[in-house]
């Protein structure tokens, strides 16, 4: 047997060594990244939902002020537990701002109601079709918007207590 | 206390594996008397590692919430049986059972291998202890079983749900024996290399262990592929999953091995490359641990997710393999080829198997190792699924399984007679087959109805070996080849038919609706609230009807308390002519709950074949171990070596 075919396996396991450690070393990133990122938001404008809140449309979100726009609804889950760190958020002076997705305006104001409203403004999304054409698959999800209208950054699910350092500095980078 | 006596016992054992490795140094440079207790020394270690594992056993069955791993992985309130399985269902444990299975090996070794020369056996002890050194230091300085928790906590974190199944409870064990039997064949090679005899001797020597770890890989994998089957509820067999694959390579390469080595018992020939093969299987073995431990593979599979713990397995992995193949490198040149043999002959018969199962062993190797060199290189992310892994491996296995049926039909060194000529019914049958699928099923896609074809074809030509004399006359380890070779056509006659005639079906009813999938009428009585011993569940209650055949089906959603987790228990009814399955979801607003069902035909012809693969293997297996017995050739007894 040649001498290169005998130190081919050898080759062969230092190249799988040398990707195997790469990778211990970088782990892999769970995170999903939207491919909005860097885009401006689809132009849009929501009707109101509840006679107190103004709607929200695109044009709102280009003022120059960075935004924290929340998709969620009434009828979800974990949109209730979210809610409470969204009165956090806005207590650091974060502009939350709220799609009502496929949801009722009596609903929407018991939910409000009971679990606090950290909302400036919330548009009713009836159909999802805003949602969709944001990227969003679900709720919650939430995304940072900046002063330009341009999204920075997508959280899907819940945004935990845990995250709220991750939304502070990316609300912070969008100024 | 038990715990303690238990670390103590590992400490010992890996003890005695350090004096091993220096005995085997002496052994090497020839002085046999003072290697000569690494026999007893080998059993020593093997009888302290299960004592370990033992005390492991009765800390998890005891309940014993001061010990951390009990604490994290038990809870009181658990199944007895779920408790000792609870013992191997998470990482440290499953390391001490990969240790234990590795020095009782290497004590069996001691024990019973008579047939290899006195210097090879002694450093392929060496080998075992080295390897088994690893693994010793790996559970004692990062992962150890048996850390105390104090105060002890009046309850346990609980198990995984989805491992709380007896399947599961059996499916790790099995796995890693097979993967720890590979050890041995793995450590015998390094032994040969190293005293440079590699004869057909070592080949007899290390046959037993390939079959026997092969077998028990065949009944991993199959048993696995029924649990991913009805646990998952996915309705699949096989997903091409990162840690199915990670167990998919050694069976390959351990198959490869097994026909080439009966190359090199029979002709003494296909030595290096049997060598390279016992030490690819084991490298695979250690890949397949290293890929579910260090969980650097997105998967369902991947379960202990620690760098540090990666960082040592690869350690070792790096050190163990690359050992060998250096070993390889160095040796390899000195192996006198044996007997020769021509174009058309069991051996090139062989060899081609070999060849095939080595090109399907590196097609799944890519495919599983792919995106990370993608993203390495390139930073871009991908996956490789099924699509790949379907087109490329699954014509190699039809063409594979079309030569299954001629090799054991060819004669040693040179084929004389005219074995086209005894494949003609065969071939016929295969051939009806696709004439038959042609006209009934016409836009049947072409990889099952290549499977019906090839099925029809080797259902027939695998029996061919027993025909034609008098087949009670024939060895067992010829029925055995016979049976696994049957076994491949059942598989596959089960795959195609899976593929062609599935029905599938989702829907969302209202309890009194009624639906349809397959020849089926399927009406949804009701959906109730039920509970078991540690969680509880909505039970759909499905009335099945096919002509005047009835069956009632009730599968569950289960919700887990500890920790919290949500499982899908599918409703399963198998009948002849294959399995109704069925899975409940979630409900939506209205009451209306989703259904998932489908009608498969024949599809347990699958682990049928499975089964029956292993079945031949088994018989194979006490076919041999018989013949060692009873025609132990006096010159290869180290016994008597001992005394002339």
């Amino acid at each position: 047997m040649s001498r290169a075919l005998r130190f081919a396996p050898l080759t062969v396991l230092l190249l799988i060594i040398v990707a195997l450690i790469w990778r211990l070393a970088t782990p892999a990133d769970s995170n999903v990244h939207s491919t909005l990122e860097g885009k401006t938001v689809p132009a849009f404008a929501l009707a109101a939902i509840l006679p107190n809140k103004p709607p929200l449309s695109s044009a709102d979100l280009a003022n120059g002020q960075p935004h924290l726009v929340n998709v969620f609804a009434s009828w979800c889950v974990p949109c209730v537990t979210e809610v409470k760190v969204l009165q956090t958020l806005k207590g650091s002076g974060v502009r939350v701002e709220g799609i009502a997705i496929r949801d009722r305006p009596a609903d929407l104001s018991q939910f409000l109601a009971s679990n606090g409203d950290p909302y400036e403004r919330i548009g009713s999304d009836p159909q999802s079709q805003v949602q969709i054409s944001l990227g969003s698959s679900g709720v919650p999800e939430s995304f940072v918007v900046d002063g330009r209208g341009v999204i920075r950054y997508q959280h899907i699910g819940p945004i935990e207590r845990s995250d709220v350092p991750t939304i502070l500095s990316k609300l912070e980078q969008a100024k | 206390m038990i715990a303690e006596a238990g670390l103590a016992a590992l400490w010992l054992a890996a003890g005695l594996a350090a004096l091993q490795f220096v005995l085997m140094i002496l052994a090497l440079r020839s002085d046999f008397e003072a290697a000569r207790a690494m026999r007893s020394i080998a059993v020593v270690q093997g009888v302290l590692t299960l004592v370990a594992f033992a005390m492991l056993l009765i800390v998890f069955a005891r309940s014993d919430m001061s010990v951390l791993l009990v604490f994290e992985n038990s809870s009181a309130v658990k199944p007895f049986i779920y408790k000792v399985a609870g013992a191997w269902g998470n990482h440290e444990g499953s390391m001490l059972m990969w240790v234990t299975i590795l020095a009782v090996a290497g004590a069996f070794v001691a024990l019973l291998a008579h047939r290899t020369s006195e210097r090879t056996l002694l450093a392929a002890l060496g080998a075992q202890a080295v390897l088994a050194l690893g693994f010793y230091a790996f559970l004692l300085i990062a992962s150890n079983p048996f850390a105390r928790l104090w105060p002890a906590p009046p309850d346990g974190q609980g198990l995984n749900p989805l491992l709380q199944d007896p399947g599961l409870a059996f499916h790790p064990p099995t796995l890693y024996l097979g993967y720890v039997g590979l050890s041995v064949a793995f450590s015998l090679a390094v032994g040969a290399l190293l005293t440079g005899e590699v004869d057909s001797r070592l080949a007899r020597a290390m046959r037993p262990w390939v079959l026997g770890a092969w077998i028990l890989l065949t009944l991993g994998i199959t048993a696995g592929s029924y649990w991913a089957y009805y646990e998952l509820g996915w309705g699949g067999y096989w997903f091409w999953d990162p840690v199915e694959n990670a167990s998919l390579m050694p069976w390959l390469a351990a198959t490869a091995l097994l026909h080439s080595i009966n190359v090199l018992a029979a002709r003494g020939a296909l030595k290096a490359w049997t060598m390279m093969l016992a030490v690819i299987a084991f490298s695979m073995s250690m890949v397949g641990t290293f890929l579910v431990r260090s969980g650097i593979l997105t998967s369902v599979h991947a379960f202990a997710i620690d760098p540090q713990r990666g960082t040592f397995l690869l350690a070792l992995l790096a050190i163990y393999v690359g050992a060998a193949f250096i070993l390889f490198a160095v040796r390899g040149a000195s192996l006198k080829e044996g007997a020769p043999f021509e174009l058309i002959s069991r051996e090139s018969g062989l060899v081609i198997n070999n060849l095939i199962l080595s090109v399907v062993l590196g097609v799944v190797f890519v495919g599983t190792l792919y995106p990370l060199f993608v993203e390495a290189v390139s930073g871009e992310k991908l996956s490789v699924g099924a699509p790949y892994f379907n087109a490329v491996a699954g014509p190699l296995a039809l063409i594979l399984a079309v030569l299954v049926g001629i090799g054991p039909l060819l004669a040693w060194r040179r084929e004389r007679r005219q074995v086209f000529k005894r494949l003609t019914i065969p071939a016929l049958l295969g051939i009806t087959a696709v004439v038959i699928t042609i006209i009934l099923w016409p836009s049947m896609h072409i990889l099952p109805r290549l499977g019906f074809t090839v099925a029809a074809y080797l259902a027939a030509a695998s029996i061919l070996p027993l025909i034609g004399r008098n087949p009670f006359r024939a060895p067992l380890a010829t029925w055995g080849m016979v049976m696994a070779h049957f076994g491949i056509a059942v598989a596959l006659l089960g795959m195609a038919a899976n593929a062609a005639f599935t029905s599938e079906r989702l829907a969302i009813a209202k309890p009194g609706d009624t639906l349809t999938v397959g020849p089926w009428l399927i009406l949804l009585q009701d959906v109730t609230p039920t509970a078991g011993k540690n969680w509880t569940a909505v039970e759909a209650e499905l009335r099945a009807t096919r002509g005047s055949a009835v069956v009632t089906l009730k599968p569950q959603t289960r919700y887990f308390s500890d920790p919290p987790t949500e499982t899908n228990e599918s409703a399963i009814q198998t009948f002849w002519n294959g399995q109704l399955y069925t899975v409940v979801g979630k409900p939506d607003a209205s009451g209306a709950w989703q259904l998932r069902l489908w009608w498969k035909p024949f599809v347990t012809l699958i682990w049928a074949g499975g089964a029956l693969i292993a079945l031949g293997g088994a018989l194979a297996l006490v076919g041999r171990l018989w013949r060692l017995a009873w025609r132990r050739r006096p010159d290869a007894d180290w016994r008597r070596e001992r005394y002339t």
